[in-house]
């Protein structure tokens, strides 16, 4: 399936999308019981009665998720239901081990949010409407490759809080569908209620996708597409299955409603074995639990407690800091940190658009190189202010600087201290200014006799010498007033 | 030792409590004479069939720890008191097989916090009951462990599915007993063997540890030989536990302090429905000369309705088992009890899950999966429980008119003779007078008011939400108006 084939669909069928999120909370113990949720403890060593679903447990809702999810709903703009119902899904599969999953059903946590993805050309937003947000626990974990002939379960995830954000069928395009995921899990990141690691599964993703001709406003039928595990291969599992929805209905076909399997390695969806879409869950209410029910007071305290979200922030930021361009705005705001590191050196320096360069190109750099996160940089962002102050005052070259911005990096000492240490201060002395001009012209006599003679434009080169030899520590501007002094003598 | 076996078993639970906290009785004694009671009686699986797993060395551990307390000055309010529990009752030191093969042998690593309770109260845990499988069942014939007898006419049931419990309480083992109640598993087992049993009000005491069967239904219930015995064991038991998110908040008081209250004032009900034109003359007269009896107390009887009691059964049988269904499919063999290799994943499910439940277990599972289906769930599930608040509110009618308690009849036949119900309909219809009460979530206690052909009937005193002080003081009063009456 070439990117040329879907292409040539895209003419004749437009591709619908619609996403379930999970997301794991990012709790310390479970969803229903006092288990630790570490990820990576050795199997099934956080377990307890209650997520082993030994009999005579029950569950106690953890509070702390609630909080999470709350959070979580509200920062998508859904409406927080003042009453909701956790249910049971009753199924049987060994890394399930009551034999049902809690979950919320007909009454979900939250309804009716949004998402803006993105502007249209025309300058309209282009908004995906949020269904419901609900809280469930995770399941365990069925290993297959472990042991020859047998399924091992490890039961430390059973139990683990999660939300499933469900988005109507507003998505119109692979793209728009990795927009709405990047904008979901910047918007996750900001109010920190999850990891959102698809790496990690604490974000995975089931896609609902179908196929309608150009033009056409009824819904196609739908196919489930699981197993995706990286954005990129979201974008391409729709893209595939979307081709061929496409092939089947241009071949005068009918789109049969079913749940399919997303193949990396062979770039090929195929239909899943068990037909997921015939199961009967029997939800009814957990008559374990009570109803949950949400005090307005709860929802406006952590309303308040919400941090700015991303649209907010690149909207203040395009504001306070008119220097900087979209491009500028959208790096700086990709994640709560780099924003929040970016504003402290701009206000400490007073320069935004050297405070953002400084951020974009060398701050990002090292966090890469030196595998950092910006919460817990080495570098300070008072420390990179003081270094931008020192380049504004004079005092290191912009040279010197990229050096002890890298020294800064390694040891998270103060620049100044470094400047001293290092002998990086700017080198404003006309003696040794003058040593070093004098070195060069014997190091090159030729272009130091045409310079004499007249030739003005071997300057930048004498210049580029004598701040080579001092190291990046002569002032360049004294070095150039000094060499036009020697053709004036 | 001052006391002989003969006269320790004459005590009461407080009785032989304050013996104990005197010094006057070792624990280890009061054990050993449980132990020689169920030996004298018959108690094992050849004989009454009433317990199921008992350790006298654990019994006297138990015992000797209450020992060394009561010699440093403490005694909890059932210091040495034996007690026994039903089967469905998560206890460490004895195996909680709900009567079924599928849990055979299976020992929880924690007790339940009712157990946790008497424990810490020095109650000394001797035995796990019989009962029916997964107290699916009104005689106890429902065990994977072969049916329990009556002490008091051993041809017939003690009644269920605490029949195992009720048992030990009439021939003498023990004084107070735990059961559980899910449509009258309690009281009515305790009117077929002529005990007193309560069936708290929904939340008053703690689920946790106590196997579900029908969650929304399921409360721990006592058993007393008489309603102090009762009213101790219950108090001892309940309150607010934060391991089960339905136990309730509500403040507990001493229902032993009910014993000196007055009926002066007192509006009892006397609610039609549950005193049919059908029902067993015999027990009808007993329940009038309690009304009597009530009234010469200074009860005030009042002839009440509760409309929607004639569809508490056919409620029941829907929620229950859809609750059930659910609630038990956790016994799959994969992480404890019975395991049965079949064919993949889904034979050993089958294999394990159709050779370790029973018939009756079988049946409403199936029942509850099918009133739980896509396409039936409005019709079944969702109805029941529409009218299941129905029930609730002709309860809330009656209790918020003035009137205080009701009184009916427990059961409407005396216990039947083992075998004597193989439809499991006319089984399921020996709850009538019990089941709305558990559908309502108020409590009950069912006493013992007289005999019919020298088999026991039990009377049954309902009460609002959290007010078991009222029923208890009720209990009391008429208990000990009937005095040896009770047992005539």
């Amino acid at each position: 399936m070439t990117s040329a084939t879907v292409a040539r669909w895209a003419a004749t069928y437009e591709m619908v999308v619609g996403l379930e999120v999970h997301v794991q909370l990012k709790t310390a113990t479970k969803i229903f019981c006092r288990c630790s949720t570490d990820f990576g403890a050795s199997p099934n060593s956080n377990t307890c009665p209650v997520c082993l679903a030994l009999p005579g447990s029950l569950p106690v809702l953890n509070e702390h998720a609630v909080d999470l999810a709350i959070s979580a709903a509200l920062a998508l703009g859904c409406h927080v239901q003042p009453t909701s119902i956790f249910a049971r899904k009753n199924y049987f599969y060994p890394d399930l081990p009551k034999g049902y999953q809690i979950s919320q059903f007909d009454k979900p946590l939250a309804t009716d949010g949004c998402l803006q993805i993105g502007t249209r050309s025309d300058g309209s937003p282009i908004n995906i409407r949020i269904t419901r947000v609900h809280m469930e626990e995770d399941a365990g974990k069925s290993i297959h490759d472990r042991f020859p002939s047998v399924t091992a379960v490890d039961l430390n995830r059973a139990g683990v809080p999660l939300i499933e954000i469900v988005s109507e069928p507003d998505m119109r395009g692979s793209d728009e569908a990795d927009a709405y995921l990047r904008s979901l899990k910047q918007i996750l990141e900001y109010i920190a209620v999850s990891d959102v690691s698809m790496e990690k599964g604490s974000l995975r993703v089931d896609a609902n996708i179908s196929a309608r001709p150009v033009g056409e406003t009824k819904l196609g039928t739908k196919t489930e597409v699981k197993n995706m595990n990286s954005f990129s291969g979201i974008v391409r599992a729709l893209e595939v299955e979307f081709a061929r929805q496409c092939g089947v209905l241009d071949a005068g076909g009918r789109v049969e409603q079913q749940t399919m399997l997303w193949d990396a390695n062979t770039d090929e969806v195929r239909p899943a074995r068990s037909k997921e879409g015939s199961h009967d869950y029997r939800y009814f209410p957990d008559p374990d639990l009570p109803p949950l029910i949400i005090p307005i007071e709860r929802i406006d305290r952590l309303k308040a407690s919400l941090p700015e979200l991303p649209a907010a922030r690149r909207a203040r930021f395009h504001d306070a800091y008119p220097n900087l361009t979209p491009y500028d705005i959208d790096v700086l705001t990709a994640g709560p940190g780099i924003g929040t590191y970016f504003e402290h050196v701009a206000r400490l320096s007073n320069d935004a658009k050297t405070a953002a360069n400084w951020v974009m190109g060398d701050v990002l750099a090292a966090l890469k190189t030196t595998d950092q996160t910006i919460e817990h940089f080495s570098v300070r962002p008072a420390d990179l202010a003081e270094l931008l102050n020192l380049v504004r005052d004079g005092v290191v070259s912009h040279t010197a600087a990229k050096q002890i911005f890298g020294i800064m990096v390694k040891t998270g000492d103060r620049p100044s201290q470094i400047a001293e240490r290092e002998h990086l201060l700017k080198v404003t002395d006309d003696s040794a200014l003058a040593a070093w001009i004098d070195e060069v012209f014997a190091e090159l006599p030729s272009e130091a006799q045409r310079f004499l003679g007249g030739e003005r434009r071997l300057q930048g080169v004498l210049v580029g010498q004598v701040m080579k030899k001092s190291k990046g520590s002569a002032d360049p501007k004294r070095v150039n007033q000094l060499l036009a002094e020697r053709i004036g003598t | 030792m001052t006391a002989s076996t003969g006269s320790l078993s004459e005590l009461s639970a407080a009785e032989l409590r304050d013996s104990v906290a005197r010094g006057d009785v070792n624990p280890r004694r009061a054990a050993d004479a449980a132990f020689d009671r169920a030996d004298a009686v018959g108690a094992r699986k050849d004989g009454l069939n009433i317990l199921l797993y008992e350790d006298r060395g654990d019994a006297h551990r138990q015992a000797a720890d209450i020992a060394t307390q009561r010699d440093s000055g403490e005694s909890g309010p059932l210091a040495g008191v034996p007690v026994i529990v039903k089967d469905n009752i998560s206890t460490t030191t004895l195996p909680t097989s709900c009567g079924s093969r599928i849990l055979e042998g299976y020992v929880s690593p924690f007790d339940a916090t009712a157990v946790r309770r008497l424990r810490e109260a020095g109650a000394v845990i001797i035995a796990k009951s019989n009962m029916d499988e997964f107290a699916m069942g009104s005689s106890t014939e429902n065990s994977a462990f072969g049916p329990a007898k009556n002490p008091l006419a051993p041809t017939r049931v003690p009644g269920g599915s605490s029949g195992g419990s009720a048992a030990s309480i009439a021939s003498g083992i023990v004084r107070i007993a735990l059961g559980s109640e899910t449509g009258g598993s309690v009281r009515q087992p305790a009117a077929f063997c002529g005990v007193v049993g309560v069936k708290p009000t929904y939340g008053r005491v703690s689920r946790y540890g106590l196997v579900a069967f029908a969650s929304s239904l399921d409360q721990i219930g006592v058993f007393g030989r008489t309603v102090d015995d009762a009213a101790l064991g219950l108090h001892t038991i309940a309150g607010l536990d934060p391991l089960d998110s339905t136990s309730a908040a509500e403040p507990v008081v001493q229902y032993r302090d009910a014993a000196r209250g007055s009926l002066t004032g007192v509006v009892i009900g006397r609610p039609r429905e549950y005193f049919p034109d059908d029902l067993d003359p015999r027990i009808r007269e007993k329940c009038d000369a309690s009304l009597d009896a009530l009234k010469s107390l200074g009860a005030e009887i009042r002839d009440v309705s509760l409309p929607h009691t004639d569809l508490a059964i056919q409620v029941y049988y829907i929620v229950a088992p859809a609750e059930a269904s659910s609630n038990l499919a956790r016994f799959d063999g994969v992480r404890y009890g019975l395991r049965i290799a079949g064919d993949g994943l889904r034979g050993m499910y089958e294999a394990t899950r159709s050779t370790g439940f029973g018939p009756e277990v079988t049946r409403r599972i199936l029942l509850g999966t099918y009133v739980l289906s896509a396409g039936y769930y409005d019709a079944y599930y969702l109805k029941a429980q529409q009218v299941r608040a129905l029930i609730a509110r002709d309860f809330a009618d009656v209790f918020t008119s003035g009137v205080h308690l009701l009184f009916t009849p427990t059961t409407p036949t005396p216990a039947f003779e083992l075998g004597a119900k193989s439809d499991p309909y006319e089984m399921y219809l020996s709850d009538i007078f019990t089941c709305t009460a558990n559908l309502a979530g108020v409590p009950a206690i069912s006493l013992p008011i007289g005999r019919v052909d020298g088999l026991p009937v039990g009377g049954q005193f309902i009460a609002s939400h959290f007010d078991e002080r009222q029923m208890f003081a009720a209990a009391y009063a008429l208990e000990r108006r009937l005095g040896a009456g009770a047992h005539r």
